[in-house]
């Protein structure tokens, strides 16, 4: 009984800790941007603007849920649901603790991982298609170009922990990390992966699909309602996710000393995800070619050589 | 410090300037000579002869700008003896850039039904959207203009509202109205047609995209509506659409007394506030004969200098939130702020002040005023070293805008580009320097200049303006003479109170200025000013009466707007909106 009433209670209690992140991230967005823009922020609605997230959620469900009548109709409502599913599938994979996740053993997590975020360009690219507007087209293109390519970096970053690990579940990557973080020998694929992450989630600087000064709303231009904050809540649980990886890939995951395993790793996804919220109060945006051709001219072959000194480092350890 | 201050001792027929050899033309060329209150040399030539002459005026030297191209509808106007007859005449005013101020007015008379004119697009490029809004509000046709449409009324328009039979107030019209089938052709007139552009649908290998950019769009600083034919995100051409904030504001100025426009000026570029009552003013006093004290002079040059600090504040902030950086406009508004705190206890209000009276200012400093304004002397200077780290010197922002939008100086003067945006491309050229008016030669200040004339140097021109206007704010401060804030001039105050219930001469005197407003002796007069954003001219045409006979605004924005194709072509949107951040312009500045 117990073996299935237990990974029940932990799909559900996942995801709904999941979708609960996305949302305070929303809330600890704006609050953080506040205090790094000297203005407070939202702080009306509840203690300290608490209950913000909650207002926002019921304007969400309760707006009027249009779609364009020049729109393609099935594509159009499909899109964000492809997009939001994708990233909650990925976190089925992560480790939280030792004994709290949902698949984290899985012998091919990471590949998994990347085949849903594979699927979570088909998002952005389909509402950008199927809304059948000329910003949404121009969105939907850029983020066709920016996540494919920063997929291949990501891939390729990451590819140092695996060889380093021997393998691809998630599970045993954390565990080799026992004594030392991977971000010590790892550094340059850290570095490329977060870099890649933050392309993937498409976040201010590399926020081009929906680049609000250049092309409007982007791809999102013509959602509304419910429809739009399954993208909203997609790219704040993005964010997590990307987060939550860095953390299991290259900071130990829930390794730490004297705190319970799940602090070290809400203390990790914590920090980076106000990491990220500094990233975007803090950068401009480059031009969308600029960020191709740092991607294929510099971070690619950054990442090629990483793995060539990586593998040449594993070889030489087994071979003594 | 009693030495009174005039902007036009500079202007005249000097040897060597445009005035004395155009002078010199042959007879055949010219019709006649006037003289104007402003000195500025003044020719009145034939329709036949308008272009040799301007083609000879801009091949007799370097750096010759068409400053503004204008028109007066001369119908109704009283006082013009000795002069050509004209129902309309079409005004071209040539200045030079090389060297010391130089300008020439050329003047072609033309009859109302026969009101036509060769365009002279082909010699200055930006009398392109001069000779349309000639067209568009007076109805002069220019013959041989590339696209003579309308430009700052709808293409639905009927009428040349500029016209002195055109109506003024929407009263002197039946209630309007607006049915379902009006909205429907409103809405299809605004409809982008390529062809009539001469723009193609296709290319050899592709389909190219118009993108309607605007009216309504987070980048665009207004209503502004600019149509992109692009290939891929790479803009092929441009077609600007301007004009959803036009009001009319030289028509308004037909119907204000004197006095009482001067509020509607704070209003035509709104970033700049008592910067626009500037050149408005000193005109008005250039036709009236009227001395501005010594102290009101560097009143009206201190607060000048804070609005161009507030505006040039605005310019940096949104431009870098145009290129994704969040957080530094907040910082910016902040100061901007602190800027507006001053002004109000100054002035009373904050953005649209209306501060200058004519003949000086509305009211003394308030007691204590130095002594904010020193702590904000020392306050911003640390917060731009600040900016400076945080934007100038951020590798992105570099790259987003080091060689994009680059020009020339040849190029900026074609193209009537004046302000920051010329010394961005290495002129050292500032009218406060130039042909310094009310007080400024006295200032000692750097003209900022940069090299490549792109995005960047452009920015980091304002930036350095910014610490000019404080350094001139710091001579104010230090060396604020006493005295009255107002000339004592029959037409700038009131008589004395207590001399009124003692003869009728000063009591009519009273009653006439207060119910009519001052009657200006009739005359015509430029008055240019280094304006936050390049030069603002009014130029102002009086009948003798107690309001203006014609008010011609030129504005910097207005000219600067039309560049943005020529710089745009070939770039990416990306590129467009760091262009147009960097561009510097206000659409009420633009559409007046």
């Amino acid at each position: 009984m117990m073996s299935i009433i237990w990974p029940i209670l932990v799909i559900v209690v996942t995801v709904f800790g999941v979708l609960g992140v996305a949302a305070v991230s929303t809330m600890l967005e704006r609050r953080l941007l506040g205090v790094f823009q000297d203005r407070p922020g939202p702080n009306r609605v509840g203690p300290f603007g608490l209950f913000q997230v909650i207002a926002d959620a019921m304007k969400m469900l309760f707006k009027q849920d249009w779609i364009p009548p020049f729109a393609d109709k099935p594509v159009f409502l499909i899109a964000p649901i492809i997009g939001f599913l994708a990233v909650l599938l990925c976190f089925g994979v992560v480790p939280i603790t030792p004994i709290w996740s949902v698949a984290g053993n899985l012998n091919v997590g990471l590949l998994f991982i990347f085949g849903m975020l594979g699927l979570g360009v088909y998002s952005v690219v389909l509402a950008g298609w199927s809304s059948n507007n000329k910003y949404a087209l121009l969105g939907g293109m850029r983020a066709a170009a920016q996540m494919i390519s920063y997929e291949v970096f990501m891939g390729l970053s990451v590819m140092g922990v695996v060889m380093a690990a021997g393998s691809f579940s998630i599970r045993d990557i954390v565990d080799a990390q026992t004594n030392c973080w991977f971000i010590i020998p790892q550094f340059l694929g850290a570095v490329i992966f977060f870099l890649a992450g933050v392309a993937e989630t498409h976040r201010l600087p590399f926020d081009f699909p929906e680049g609000e000064n250049e092309i409007g709303a982007g791809f999102h231009t013509e959602y509304s309602g419910m429809k739009f904050g399954m993208f909203y809540l997609a790219e704040y649980a993005g964010v997590a996710l990307s987060s939550a990886l860095v953390t299991t890939l290259y900071l130990g995951g829930w390794h730490g000393p004297l705190l319970p395993p799940f602090l070290w790793f809400a203390i990790k996804v914590f920090l980076l995800i106000c990491f990220y919220i500094l990233l975007r109060a803090a950068l401009p945006r480059p031009r969308y070619d600029q960020l191709m051709s740092f991607g294929w001219k510099v971070l690619l072959p950054l990442s090629l050589l990483n793995i060539l000194v990586t593998g040449a480092v594993v070889l030489l350890r087994a071979g003594v | 410090m009693s030495e009174v201050f005039d902007n036009s001792r500079a202007a005249g027929a000097g040897t060597g300037s445009m005035g004395a050899a155009v002078a010199a033309f042959p007879p055949h060329m010219l019709m006649m000579e006037e003289a104007t209150r402003d000195g500025v040399p003044t020719f009145w030539v034939s329709r036949g002869q308008i272009r040799a002459v301007l083609q000879a005026v801009k091949a007799g030297g370097a750096l010759r700008m068409l400053l503004d191209l204008t028109c007066v509808d001369e119908r109704q106007r009283i006082h013009r003896d000795g002069l050509p007859a004209s129902d309309f005449t079409v005004i071209y005013h040539i200045q030079s850039f090389d060297g010391p101020i130089d300008e020439v007015r050329f003047k072609v008379p033309l009859a109302a039904d026969d009101a036509n004119i060769a365009s002279i697009t082909d010699i200055w490029p930006n009398s392109n959207w001069l000779e349309r809004e000639a067209w568009d509000l007076f109805g002069v046709v220019f013959e041989g203009h590339p696209h003579l449409s309308r430009i700052l009324t709808p293409p639905t328009w009927v009428g040349h509202p500029l016209r002195k039979d055109h109506y003024a107030r929407a009263t002197e019209r039946p209630p309007y109205t607006l049915s379902e089938d009006q909205v429907f052709d409103e809405q299809e007139a605004l409809r982008f047609d390529p062809e009539s552009w001469g723009m193609k649908r296709h290319s050899d290998n592709s389909d190219f995209m118009f993108l309607n950019l605007g009216p309504n769009h987070p980048s665009v600083h207004g209503v502004f509506r600019v149509v992109l034919q692009l290939e891929g995100e790479f803009i092929v051409d441009a077609v600007p659409d301007i004009g959803f904030h036009h009001r009319g504001a030289e028509k308004m100025a037909e119907r204000q007394t004197w006095h009482s426009y001067i509020p509607y000026t704070d209003r035509i570029d709104y970033v700049g506030g008592v910067m626009n009552n500037f050149p408005y003013v000193m005109g008005v006093e250039k036709l009236a004969g009227i001395t501005v004290p010594p102290r009101a002079q560097l009143i009206r040059i201190m607060l000048a200098e804070f609005f161009r600090i507030s505006s040039h504040l605005v310019f940096y902030g949104t431009m870098v939130q145009d290129l994704g950086q969040l957080s530094p406009v907040f910082y910016i508004f902040t100061d901007r702020e602190r800027v507006f705190e001053i002004i109000e206890k100054i002035c009373g209000f904050r953005m649209h002040p209306a501060f200058f009276r004519i003949g000086g200012v509305a009211m003394d400093l308030p007691e204590g005023w130095d002594g904010e304004v020193r702590a904000f002397l020392d306050y911003l200077p640390k917060r731009l070293d600040e900016y400076n780290e945080l934007v100038m010197k951020n590798p992105i922002f570099k790259a987003r805008t080091k060689g994009v939008g680059v020009y020339n100086t040849e190029e900026a003067i074609d193209w009537g580009v004046t302000g920051p945006g010329l010394r961005a491309t290495g002129l050292e050229w500032d009218y406060r320097r130039k042909a310094p008016y009310s007080g400024y030669d006295q200032i000692d200040f750097d003209i900022p200049t940069a090299v490549n004339g792109d995005c960047y140097d452009r920015a980091a021109v304002h930036i350095e303006e910014i610490r000019q206007s404080l350094r001139i704010i710091r001579y104010c401060l230090d060396n604020m003479p006493g005295g009255p804030y107002k000339a004592e001039h029959p037409l700038a105050v009131p008589p004395p109170k207590p001399r009124t219930m003692h003869d009728i001469e000063t009591l009519i005197h009273h009653f006439v200025g207060v119910s009519w407003g001052p009657v200006i002796p009739q005359g015509e007069v430029r008055s240019c000013i280094e304006a936050t954003k390049g030069l603002n001219q009014y130029y102002l045409v009086s009948d003798g009466g107690s309001m203006s006979y014609r008010t011609r605004i030129r504005t910097p924005s207005f000219i600067h707007l039309q560049q943005l194709p020529m710089l745009s072509r070939g770039t990416m949107i990306a590129d467009l909106i760091a262009i147009i951040g960097s561009i510097d312009f206000v659409m009420a500045d633009v559409d007046r």
